[in-house]
């Protein structure tokens, strides 16, 4: 009896002390979230009170006199990520379908794992293969095509028409689908796994084709785990620094065509902190920072309100 | 058990022994410019080799190297751009060169061979000002006759990064444009008015390789290792030339330097008709009051050192030594210049 009591309280020692081990970590990521916050905020002031909300509206960037302004960042950052989701998403859906439901069995394996393999390539080897080899065949094949045809549509014209140097806005839109593929694709390809295939049976049972078991079955079913696949690769799209920083020209211009030299936050930084010379400079990189940090705030909100509202629509159609 | 114990025992002895080693010697340490960071690792390899004593180098950027010797926190800081009697007066600071760099241009010009192209402080501002925008422009023509030059788009490169190359690149164009001067100015990283970035000189070579009709700047090392097609430019003196180490000599030797501004001059549009116009020393700081006379000393006696024995390593990665006369100038100011807290001149 003695020492089953004793028995008793020693694991619940251990409970206590586990619970406690748990708790601590994640308050640990949140206290470092909070300090991350706070030393960017106080990093800067200087350039806050300098330049107060123009900074986020002036395409300004003058090291020389200390003027500076976020807009072409922002933009680039808004731009490059935006034509990443665009390509990445619909692509990685495919390879997500062929992988779960088309490809014979023996082909599922090696091929996920190639996916995989690809999404632990460091970025700068994106960079560099950017630079080397795809911006050269974009330049000659793919820019002077877009000019003659997108660039003369009416009202997107603006976007599409510009210099064909391959290297700018689209190309780093590009690089970056490349890069986040991997990512979106193999979770979507674990969530689908994931479906009962009572579910998907089921459905093929009362005659759905492969597309409407995806569509109306699959997706509805694993559609946070999409969104946070999703997600996932948003975020890496709007942080990049090193494969965006070799192809998107970084050029403090603000234009409205994709095929220009533009400039992203995550780059900016990269390629001027180290040489920032004054207080001012510095503090206006470390506010680069800060808008990215509330940026990719933005992004998050949005996406869990998505759900959200996906959430309350649930079971009232159909 | 036992075992396990001896085991660490030896292995904290061995511990313990090394650090007692290490501690005799003081290791130097410095931080800031990446510019000069290949021969700095260089001249400090072959120092340990001579003395023992070893140099701990942190090519951090200028920024940060004026930072950490403000804050005492290294025991020289390194900068590409000089900074102005004024900024060494607020921090004590004093400053002296120790390799010059020259900046090239280079271009990617289709059936235009190496040193072909000749370019005038003109004609390279209004190209970087995005005033000339097409390769037969007249005024590029005038000055290249024979020379067949495509009625193309000129593809502007500069650096995206903030650099001691930039520096010396745009210093010299305020030098000779005053356009230039009055709307972009210099700096380690400035408004460019046109053209996109690549980063690092690496960068730039790259994007000039890979871009067709472009035009870009990179250091002396970097169009020689990777065989570009550089530019003569146009010197003070009327003389076209080509880059190569004679002509950045010949810019260092007619310079006039001056030990009590701290050596602030950049080598752009320097007189003498072989100076090549386009390049600039990468400079140290110190504190005029050293707390430790001791490291102090052996960062003097590192840099001496390498003034007297460096110039070949200099040379062989492409950069360009000082000559004989700057570098007696650069003893003697550390004579009256660098002091222990007793006063004393420690060189």
């Amino acid at each position: 009896m003695h020492t089953l009591d004793n028995r008793l309280k020693r694991q619940n020692l251990l409970d206590i002390l586990f619970r406690n081990i748990t708790r601590l970590s994640a308050f640990a990521v949140l206290a470092l979230l909070v300090g991350i916050i706070i030393s960017l905020f106080l990093g800067s002031q200087l350039a806050i009170s300098a330049f107060g909300w123009g900074f986020l509206t002036s395409s300004e960037w003058n090291p020389v006199t200390e003027e500076f302004g976020a807009l072409v960042p922002i933009a680039g950052t808004i731009a490059t990520a935006a034509i990443a989701l665009l390509i990445a998403v619909p692509v990685s859906f495919g390879i997500a379908i062929f992988l779960t439901e088309l490809a014979p069995q023996w082909m599922r394996r090696p091929l996920g794992i190639a996916i995989e393999l690809l999404a632990g390539i460091p970025s700068i080897i994106y960079g560099m293969w950017g630079l080397f080899i795809f911006v050269p065949i974009f330049a000659e094949h793919v820019e002077p095509w877009i000019n003659d045809h997108l660039g003369q549509t009416f009202l997107i014209a603006p976007l599409f028409s510009g210099p064909n140097l391959g290297i700018g806005v689209m190309a780093a839109g590009i690089i970056l689908a490349i890069m986040i593929i991997p990512f979106i694709a193999s979770v979507m390809r674990d969530v689908f796994d994931i479906v009962p295939s009572l579910l998907k049976e089921s459905a093929y049972g009362l005659g759905a084709t492969t597309w409407e078991v995806m569509y109306q079955v699959v997706l509805p079913y694993t559609k946070i785990g999409v969104v946070g696949g999703i997600m996932l690769g948003l975020g890496r799209a709007l942080g990049e620094t090193m494969a965006v920083t070799f192809v998107i020209g970084n050029a403090h211009q603000l234009t409205a065509s994709l095929l220009n030299p533009g400039n992203s936050i995550a780059s900016a930084l990269a390629n001027e902190f180290t040489e920032a010379v004054g207080d001012l400079y510095t503090s206006a990189l470390i506010e680069l920072g800060l808008i990215l940090f509330f940026i990719t705030f933005i992004v998050l909100s949005l996406a869990r309100f998505m759900l959200y509202k996906l959430g309350q629509n649930e079971g009232r159609s159909a | 058990m036992s075992k396990l114990n001896r085991l660490l025992g030896s292995i904290g002895l061995t511990a313990a022994l090394l650090s007692a080693g290490s501690a005799l010697a003081v290791d130097i340490t410095g931080a800031g410019a990446t510019f000069p960071y290949p021969i700095y690792a260089k001249w400090a390899e072959a120092y340990k080799a001579q003395t023992g004593v070893g140099l701990n180098y942190q090519s951090i950027g200028s920024g940060g190297g004026i930072k950490q010797i403000t804050k005492k926190t290294v025991h020289f800081g390194a900068s590409d751009k000089p900074l102005s009697i004024n900024e060494l007066g607020m921090a004590g600071l004093t400053q002296f060169p120790t390799v010059l760099g020259g900046v090239v241009p280079v271009v990617n010009l289709e059936g235009v061979a190496p040193g072909q192209l000749k370019l005038t402080a003109d004609t390279l501002a209004g190209i970087y000002l995005g005033k000339i925008t097409k390769w037969n422009d007249p005024k590029l023509a005038a000055d290249n006759s024979g020379v067949a030059l495509p009625d193309a788009a000129i593809n502007v490169v500069h650096r995206s990064d903030g650099s001691g190359t930039t520096y010396i690149f745009v210093h010299y164009l305020t030098q000779v444009n005053s356009e230039w001067r009055g709307s972009v100015g210099a700096n380690t990283s400035v408004a460019w008015p046109t053209g996109m970035g690549g980063k690092g000189n690496e960068g730039v070579a790259a994007n000039v390789k890979s871009i067709k009709n472009s035009i870009g700047y990179v250091e002396y090392a970097y169009a020689q290792q990777n065989k570009m097609s550089y530019a003569q430019m146009k010197n003070r003196d009327g003389h076209f030339v080509s880059p190569n180490d004679d002509a950045f000599q010949a810019s260092a030797a007619n310079a006039k330097w001056k030990a009590e501004e701290g050596f602030n001059l950049m080598l752009t549009n320097q007189p003498g008709k072989d100076s090549w116009p386009i390049s600039g020393a990468t400079f140290i700081l110190m504190h005029k009051q050293q707390d430790d006379a001791a490291a102090a000393m052996e960062v003097l006696k590192f840099f001496d050192w390498a003034y007297s024995n460096g110039d070949k390593l200099a040379t062989d990665l492409n950069y360009v030594p000082l000559p004989e006369n700057v570098v007696k100038l650069i003893r003697d100011s550390w004579k009256d210049q660098i002091k222990a807290t007793n006063g004393k001149a420690i060189w």
